[in-house]
């Protein structure tokens, strides 16, 4: 991983806004899910999208991924512009840039066996025979710790576990360069938890990859993830290298979301916790600082003016009192 | 004995298609008056079965209490008449806090409704009497409940109870509903809450509200909670004592800091170990949670455990007494703090 | 070939389902082996004026019609005709109504409004009513009747698909194979349509027992093939003038077309219950 190197994925203020319709099917309002989000992503790199619910990291992953179409804003992979491009055009960049859903078992089409649903990727994007990819499946599948015996088996036969490894195969028989990986822990328990992101690292070796890590757990981030991004209400509002955003969070709201996190040992987190209240309705933001309804340090001027991220401290944040 | 809740050797099995799954294997497990009890376990350990036990609301066509005895307040539960059990202690001196405050409320009717429907039966200021499909609400009861209905929103920071009270479940936050659920366990004055993975479904700063709330509350009151969570950081965060389960079975209980800072059965300290670390490493537990249909003998974790020998594929340990309060089942318990090796 | 046992094998547990299966199967039988199992296969052309309208006997197992032909034999070969017209009408109604509510459900907006407003159109007007008007503006015969029908049918197949469609496009293989890159084609043919195989199967089997019920509705009304064709409907038409003596000549073909129509309903119904939610269950998960 270089540091100079150009940024493999690039954000330029992407917005996704969503049309709230009345029952009459008018449109009343927009939902503005993502708003203006600038980022860099470098080759290697793994980068960690972090927020609470509604906070827009899963539009954003499925609207880099082409699951949605930009309203605003550019994505550039690996300095080409995407989010414009024509359906057949954004297909073929499925080839570098992929997607792994928060259940990877469910991806799989369950009248398909899994020789086929790892056949296809290769089928729609190359031009290989049936050995040669016979071979690359093979390959993969050893990758992914798996018998060639599953081959011949449906998704509903192997476990949630053997499920999640053939998913992450499918995309990985593309080779792609960047995957997002979209609240992949989400649920599981601690073990199973630890054994998935061995699994990841261990492919990111292997193959070379970049991640998107789109998580709300934050322990997690914190060992996968070299810089973290934490969104609030579409917007990011603090983004930087892990370690410093964590030892000495700048953002109120990254302050608050790090004293929120349960820890084992010590003092009860609980105890001191200041947060009040809940975040804004998404179709209905604040004007000015979207944060400033819940805010310690709200005055005046957050009302009026939206703070943009501006660099301090080795990591970048939106704050007027930073 | 001074316990709230004592559950001795219970057994519990559920039917599936490839035989009986021994989901609980001879749990104990003990509740004291006003203190916080956490169970923890990966899914699968059965400690949602072993709350639903203790609330007495199996699958009557899937399970089957093998044996054992769950005593409240000195009184086996299993052994007395189920409709006197559900008069008098379910949803009065045992509530419970569903997991999915989405899915708890009727979607059809306001909350006030529902509330109030609750006070009907379960208030403890009511006469207890059987459920009838048309009983008398005497009006100065139900001035008296809609008080105590109205001083537990705000008790649970709900903005606005009187209003809040007309309106429907949907209109609320998944934060909010679980506030409400917390005041609906709390109405009926209960001496345990049973609470099944209340903050799973929560954002975190809000999970931190609720936990905060939740602890405040139950302490005031003096009120027992035993709360399941896969969760170890929650766990650390309500309980004064932990309980961790593998596989249908409990391996070691004790107050909340010798769990987390002396951790002595073998699982315990790997599951410890598996939570993610601020250095950065990961650490994981190699093998697969047993199938409950075909269990292992003896101590269900031996086949993943680096200790086990010959004694733990045969004989289940019983309960060894550590140190206060601080019980292990295991044949050789582990004498470091926890992180020191497994 | 193993999957279909396995359902054959699990049908065999609903009994309802059983009996449907054994009557399609009669009828099957019936219509392959008219000429082996029927007593005067000859009746189907040859008349007989001497001996009309006698009563079932040892000779005439049903009795003889208007024109002394055996019931019996003519009801066998009414048979082929019977399943002939289900089978055609109700392919040809799949083969336009499955593309239409693909294309419709596969894509949104005005393209896929318009045509589900289309087969709304033909789903308002009564399909017997749908199937006279037609059938009596080209005439009658077997395949102007078996194009009334799949006229009429294929909205049925369209909605079906189309519902199936839409609710799959949520479902996250979906859209995880349509991130990969798949094409629409590809997405439709070689995903969504295994995936909703079921319902079109179940919707077949009902279908049959529909545009049966409404041919002989037709044939009754002298829409059908004309004599000497041994259709059931015809038949039943034809022995108005001469009821209740000869109670056998309409009996035969009614009950014929009762059990027929019924025994395609209760496979309809057995393969719902059987198809989709057993395949599904993953056996791999533990309590």
């Amino acid at each position: 991983m270089s540091a100079t190197a150009a940024p493999l994925l690039e954000l330029v203020d992407l917005a996704r806004h969503f049309p709230v319709r009345s029952a009459f099917g008018r449109r009343v309002g927009w939902l503005r899910a993502v708003d203006g989000v600038s980022l860099q992503v470098r080759p290697g790199e793994t980068l960690g999208l972090v927020g609470e619910s509604g906070c827009g990291k899963s539009t954003l992953g499925k609207t880099v991924m082409g699951i949605y179409t930009p309203t605003a804003g550019e994505i550039r992979f690996s300095g080409r512009e995407i989010g414009r491009l024509p359906r057949r055009a954004r297909r073929a960049v499925a080839k570098d840039l992929q997607y792994v859903y928060q259940d990877p078992g469910a991806s799989l089409d369950p009248r398909w066996k899994v020789r086929p649903l790892l056949h296809e990727p290769l089928l729609i994007h190359t031009t290989l025979t049936r050995a040669e990819r016979d071979r690359e499946v093979g390959a993969i599948l050893a990758a992914v710790g798996l018998p060639d015996a599953h081959l011949d088996l449906y998704p509903h036969e192997l476990s949630g576990g053997q499920q999640r490894r053939v998913g992450l195969a499918r995309i990985l028989t593309l080779r792609p360069r960047l995957v997002i990986l979209d609240e992949p822990t989400s649920g599981l328990d601690v073990s199973v938890q630890a054994s998935v992101l061995k699994l990841f690292r261990s492919l990111q070796e292997t193959f070379a990859l970049t991640y998107v890590f789109i998580s709300h757990d934050l322990s997690v981030v914190r060992v996968m993830c070299e810089s973290i991004a934490v969104m609030y209400l579409g917007k990011i509002v603090e983004r930087g290298p892990t370690a410093r955003v964590f030892e000495a969070p700048r953002h109120p709201y990254t302050r608050s979301l790090l004293a929120a996190v349960p820890r084992i040992g010590g003092r009860r987190v609980i105890q001191d916790f200041a947060l009040e209240g809940e975040p804004p309705n998404p179709r209905d933001i604040p004007t000015g600082c979207r944060f400033r309804t819940r805010c310690p340090l709200a005055q005046a001027r957050c009302a009026e003016e939206e703070p943009a991220l501006r660099p301090v401290d080795g990591r970048a944040v939106a704050c007027h009192f930073a | 004995m001074a316990e709230l809740l004592a559950v001795r050797g219970l057994r519990v099995d559920f039917a599936t298609d490839r035989g009986p799954a021994q989901v609980l294997d001879g749990i104990n497990l003990d509740v004291a008056a006003g203190e916080v009890v956490g169970l923890v376990g990966e899914s699968g350990c059965g400690k949602t079965t072993l709350a639903r036990a203790i609330l007495g609301v199996l699958p009557e066509s899937a399970a089957r209490i093998r044996g054992g005895e769950v005593r409240f307040r000195g009184v086996d539960l299993l052994r007395q008449d189920p409709a006197a059990v559900n008069e008098q202690v379910r949803g009065r001196a045992i509530t419970f806090i569903p997991q999915d405050p989405f899915t708890s409320f009727s979607p059809l009717f306001q909350v006030g409704t529902q509330i109030m429907d609750l006070m009907k039966w379960k208030s403890p200021r009511g006469r207890v009497r059987p459920a009838a499909l048309f009983g008398r609400y005497p009006r100065a009861r139900r001035r008296a409940d809609r008080e105590a209905v109205l001083d537990t929103l705000r008790a649970v920071q709900i903005p606005e109870p009187t209003r809040a009270l007309r309106r429907l479940p949907h209109e609320f936050s998944g934060g909010q509903r679980q506030r409400l659920m917390i005041a609906m366990a709390l109405l009926p004055e209960p001496d345990l809450i049973i609470a099944d993975e209340p903050t799973t479904a929560l954002d975190v700063t809000i999970q931190a509200q609720i936990l905060r709330l939740l602890r405040a509350l139950v302490k005031e009151r003096g009120v027992s909670v035993l709360f399941t969570t896969h969760d170890l950081g929650t766990a650390h965060e309500l309980c004064d004592r932990v309980v961790v389960m593998y596989a249908g079975q409990e391996m070691e209980a004790a107050p909340t800091d010798a769990f987390f800072g002396r951790p002595a059965h073998p699982y315990t300290r790997r599951l410890l170990a598996s939570v993610p670390g601020p250095e950065g490493e990961i650490r994981d537990i190699p093998g697969e949670v047993p199938s409950l249909v075909a269990p292992p003998a003896g101590c269900r974790f031996h086949p993943r455990c680096d200790h086990a020998t010959a004694e733990c594929r045969v004989e289940r340990p019983g309960p060894r007494d550590l140190a206060d309060g601080h019980s292990v089942r295991c044949h050789h318990p582990v004498d470091a703090p926890a992180g020191a090796g497994t | 070939m193993r999957a279909v046992w396995f359902v054959v094998a699990r049908l065999a547990r609903d009994r309802s389902a059983l009996i449907g299966l054994v009557l399609i199967a009669l009828l099957v039988a019936a219509a392959l082996l008219a000429p082996v199992l029927s007593t005067h296969p000859d009746d189907v052309f040859e008349l007989h004026p001497s001996e009309r309208l006698r009563a079932p006997s040892g000779t005439h197992w049903l009795g003889t019609d208007r024109m002394g032909a055996d019931v019996y034999s003519r009801l066998l070969f009414g048979a082929r005709i019977t399943i002939l017209i289900g089978l055609i009408a109700v392919g040809a109604s799949l083969l336009i109504g499955v593309p239409i509510g693909l294309v419709a459900g596969y894509y949104h907006g005005w393209p896929s409004d318009l045509l589900m407003r289309a087969s709304d159109v033909f789903l308002a007007v009564p399909q017997v009513v749908l199937a006279i008007a037609i059938a009596q503006t080209l005439g009658p015969s077997l395949p102007n009747v078996i194009l009334a029908l799949s006229v009429t049918y294929w909205p049925w197949f369209a909605r079906v698909v189309y519902a199936e469609t839409r609710a799959l496009q949520k479902e996250p293989f979906v859209e995880s194979t349509a991130a990969l890159g798949a094409s629409p084609w590809r997405l439709t043919v070689l995903h969504v349509l295994p995936n909703i195989a079921s319902p079109i199967i179940v919707r077949s089997s009902i279908g049959m027992g529909f545009t049966i019920l409404t041919a002989a509705a037709l044939g009754f009304l002298g829409l059908g093939p004309p004599p000497p064709t041994p259709e059931w409907g015809r038949t039943i038409a034809e022995s108005r003038e001469f009821l209740p003596g000869a109670w056998w000549y309409a009996a035969a073909p009614g009950v014929a077309i009762f059990l027929t129509v019924m025994g395609f309903n209760l496979l309809g119904d057995g393969l719902r219950d059987v198809l989709d939610p057993r395949l599904r269950r993953s056996p791999a998960r533990d309590g």
